[in-house]
């Protein structure tokens, strides 16, 4: 049965020359002195929202964990497992986004592998892709390297992901426009290089949004954190929602965005640098590292009042209190 | 409003409230009763422009922290005893109870919907029909005339699976018991809650308790503009009751919510959490809506709850106590692992201020 | 306790219900409670009922004091 779905549908769609003999291993050279390695597994549910699925998020979260070692990516494996019964036209829509996230990214599936698991086994599908790719810079980007007075910038506007899925789930009948921003970011990264070692830091802001990321670094760095809300991109109908559904923006999740920390006065460089990048539209400097309130991040509100933005716990849940 | 005249018009706000607590010899401490007013006030950073003789506490303002843990127990062993689908808002999921929470349920294999309008409950009883669906039925003024809405609605359409689990409450009744605590100078009140029941109603904070009283907006300049009244009023002292949210409070509210509200439900007493029984202040079922109600047709028997010794939730509701006070505030009980429901729900009073820090 | 926001009534559906949209994102409003609203009115919405109209004028009025009181406010640095 899985013998069948790889010769008609996976191979069909995936394989760009080195998946047809499938081999068990594959060998792959000219990859330079510095590799970057990335696994990560994808249970999301919904399986399919706007702007993507399952298929296309397995691609765009591995691509961009590469990016931020400020590496190119390369090459993928492909692990698909599926619960018995998962429908054949789902699957294969799932397949073609793979294919065509792949295509985009300039990732290539080199090997792969299938299971279906008795039903109840796995929800519907699992995926997981591992990722190589090539490092770029000689500075390799790490939090070690943040220092007191660093700027943070955000590639464009946040929570857009988190929040079209949340619009997107069953039990809510909201029209609505937002898709989700999930993308390859290496576009965007691949620019940012371009500072040399004054680029410090780079994440992408999934789960948990920038109230994650930047937790994070404020926890390991032990340094503090102060942003502005003012400076922080967000589409209008991330507000809206946000306002509707009592979720906050900055924990709702990014799928094509990155947090970069850069070196005190290279903001606008860097800026500058992305401006051309589609994917980097509404890209902003929102804050520094600062030396107050260690491993703490604080917001100066719109009207000029301060407050904590604590790390998120736990799913984002609609409230109308 | 253009950015830099909203931080303009703060300043300008603060700066009243500044010049004007600056008279005060003492401190001035006003309570909040609404939930939404203690997140919109943590979320914008509110506290930390205040003068330091100024202290804003939060009172039983958020439905899920004054439920007592034994309506989250009747809620999962009414669905364990009938298979019944429980209905809820997103607010309550992860409160915990004695059995633990409705998350939990749910992750047990327990039917639990979560909805953002109470109408969702109609469509979702049909479809588990003829399963029993039961709407937990938390929340306030504002609330509850959404909720009789759909039950006529159900009414009409012949439902006959669809239950109401009632922990309603209502907010005049705890309001008196507070106003009469004297170290409390005045109350912000709130502002949808008002937008139904209107603004007139709270005359007897004044004539009753001297305190003044002002029904504020959410925006955080109407937030500070509801302040600096309350400070205005305070200092002189001339207690009143201002209406800072005229754009959707009217002096008599919104008579037909509070009419559907009348058809569907009468007073009862309720128990609070942190305020213990009080008469009058909780809404359940009027014939012949009582055909609906869950109590009456899908008992259960509810051992009493043991509420953790430790918990001091009851005293942060009453605003006599601020969390960072309670012993048990972000070492056992954290978001992750709350103790007791003002952490839990969203908008309880811990929960803010971890999320926000105390300010 | 009580998550409403402002959102314009775009459409009649039905004898009690209506679409109303805010920043684009469209949702299915009952107007049992708000029988005085027209189209294009803002509603107050709660848990996807309207709960009130948005007094426009009341409104205004309120912009026009935020809007005196920016103008009179000098920021301390500038004196």
């Amino acid at each position: 049965m899985t013998g069948r779905l790889i010769r008609d549908v996976l191979l069909p769609k995936l394989d760009r020359g080195r998946l047809r003999p499938l081999p068990d291993s594959v060998v792959l050279s000219g990859l330079g002195d510095s590799v970057a390695y990335t696994t990560d597994s994808f249970v999301v549910s919904p399986i399919f929202f706007p702007g993507g699925n399952i298929g296309s998020l397995a691609i765009h979260g591995t691509c961009n964990d590469l990016a931020c070692s400020a590496a190119r990516p390369m090459f993928f494996s492909l692990s698909l497992i599926l619960e018995e019964g998962f429908p054949m036209d789902q699957l294969e829509t799932i397949v073609q986004s793979i294919a065509q996230a792949a295509d985009t990214a300039g990732v290539e599936i080199v090997t792969g592998d299938t299971k279906v698991v008795p039903k109840g086994s796995a929800d519907r599908i699992f995926i997981n892709t591992s990722g190589i790719g090539t490092v770029q810079a000689s500075a390799i980007p790490s939090p070690g390297r943040i220092s007191v007075g660093d700027q943070i910038l955000v590639t464009g506007p946040v929570g857009n992901h988190g929040m079209a899925v949340m619009l997107s789930r069953a039990e809510f009948s909201f029209d609505f426009d937002l898709v989700s921003d999930s993308t390859s970011v290496w576009p965007v990264v691949e620019k940012l290089i371009e500072l040399g070692p004054a680029l410090k830091f780079l994440r992408d802001p999934t789960r948990g949004g920038i109230a994650a990321t930047l937790n994070e670094i404020s926890f390991s760095t032990g340094h503090g954190i102060e942003i502005e809300e003012r400076t922080i991109p967000l589409d209008k109908s991330v507000v809206a929602a946000s306002e509707i559904l009592g979720i906050d923006p900055l924990q709702a999740a990014n799928e094509g965005k990155i947090v970069a920390v850069v070196e005190k006065g290279m903001g606008n460089k860097a800026l500058e640098l992305i401006r051309g990048c589609p994917i980097a539209k509404g890209a902003a400097i929102i804050g520094e590292v600062t030396q107050e309130h260690p491993a703490v991040v604080v917001m100066k509100t719109r009207i000029g009042g301060s407050r904590v933005v604590a790390e998120p716990s736990g799913e984002l849940l609609p409230r109308i209190c | 409003m253009i950015s830099g005249d909203e931080s303009r018009v703060a300043g300008a706000l603060v700066r009243y409230i500044r010049e004007s607590c600056e008279k005060v010899s003492g401190t001035l401490k006003f309570m909040e009763v609404c939930g939404t007013h203690t997140m919109a006030i943590h979320s914008a950073g509110l506290k930390s422009l205040f003068p330091g003789n100024l202290h804003l506490v939060s009172g039983p303002g958020c439905p899920v922290c004054v439920t007592e843990k034994k309506f989250i127990d009747q809620a999962v062993l009414t669905g364990k005893k009938y298979d019944a689908c429980l209905i809820t808002f997103g607010d309550l999921i992860r409160v915990p109870g004695s059995l633990g929470s409705l998350a939990r349920f749910r992750s047990e294999g327990g039917r639990v919907r979560i909805v953002y309008s109470p109408i969702d409950a109609v469509g979702i009883a049909a479809e588990q029909s003829p399963r029993p669906a039961v709407f937990l039925g938390v929340g306030f003024e504002t609330t509850v005339p959404t909720v009789a809405a759909t039950l006529k609605v159900a009414m009409s359409s012949g439902v006959e699976n669809l239950f109401v689990l009632s922990a309603f409450k209502t907010i005049h009744q705890p309001l008196r018991i507070l106003a009469a605590k004297t170290d409390l100078d005045g109350f912000l009140l709130p502002g949808h809650v008002s937008a139904i029941i209107g603004s007139d109603c709270y005359q007897y904070l004044v004539d009753d308790f001297g305190k003044p009283g002002v029904v504020g907006g959410f925006e955080p300049l109407d937030i500070l503009l509801a302040i600096k009244d309350l400070v205005k009023m305070a200092v002189i002292p001339f207690p009143q009751i201002v209406n800072d949210y005229k754009r959707v409070v009217r002096p008599h509210g919104n008579p037909s919510a509070v009419a559907i509200t009348d058809e569907v439900f009468e007073p009862c007493e309720a128990s609070w959490r942190g305020l213990g029984l009080i008469p009058g202040s909780g809404l359940a079922l009027r014939d012949p809506y009582s055909k609906f109600d869950a109590n009456l047709h899908l008992p259960v028997d509810v051992p009493p709850a043991q509420d953790d010794p430790r918990c001091r939730c009851a005293v942060i509701l009453t605003g006599s106590l601020t969390p960072d006070e309670c012993g048990l505030f972000g070492r056992e009980c954290t978001p992750e692992e709350p103790v007791g429901p003002c952490m839990v729900s969203s908008e309880g009073t811990c929960a803010a201020y971890y999320k926000y820090g105390a300010q | 306790m009580c998550l409403a926001i402002p959102m314009r009534l775009i459409e009649i559906t039905g004898e009690c219900t209506g679409k109303v949209d805010s920043g684009g994102v469209k949702a299915d409003v009952v107007l049992t409670m708000v029988p005085h609203a027209s189209l294009g009115d803002y509603l107050i919405v709660h848990a996807g009922f309207g709960i009130e109209v948005l007094d426009e004028e009341e409104a205004h009025i309120r912009l026009e004091l935020f809007r005196e009181l920016a103008e009179a406010y000098q920021p301390q640095e500038e004196q």
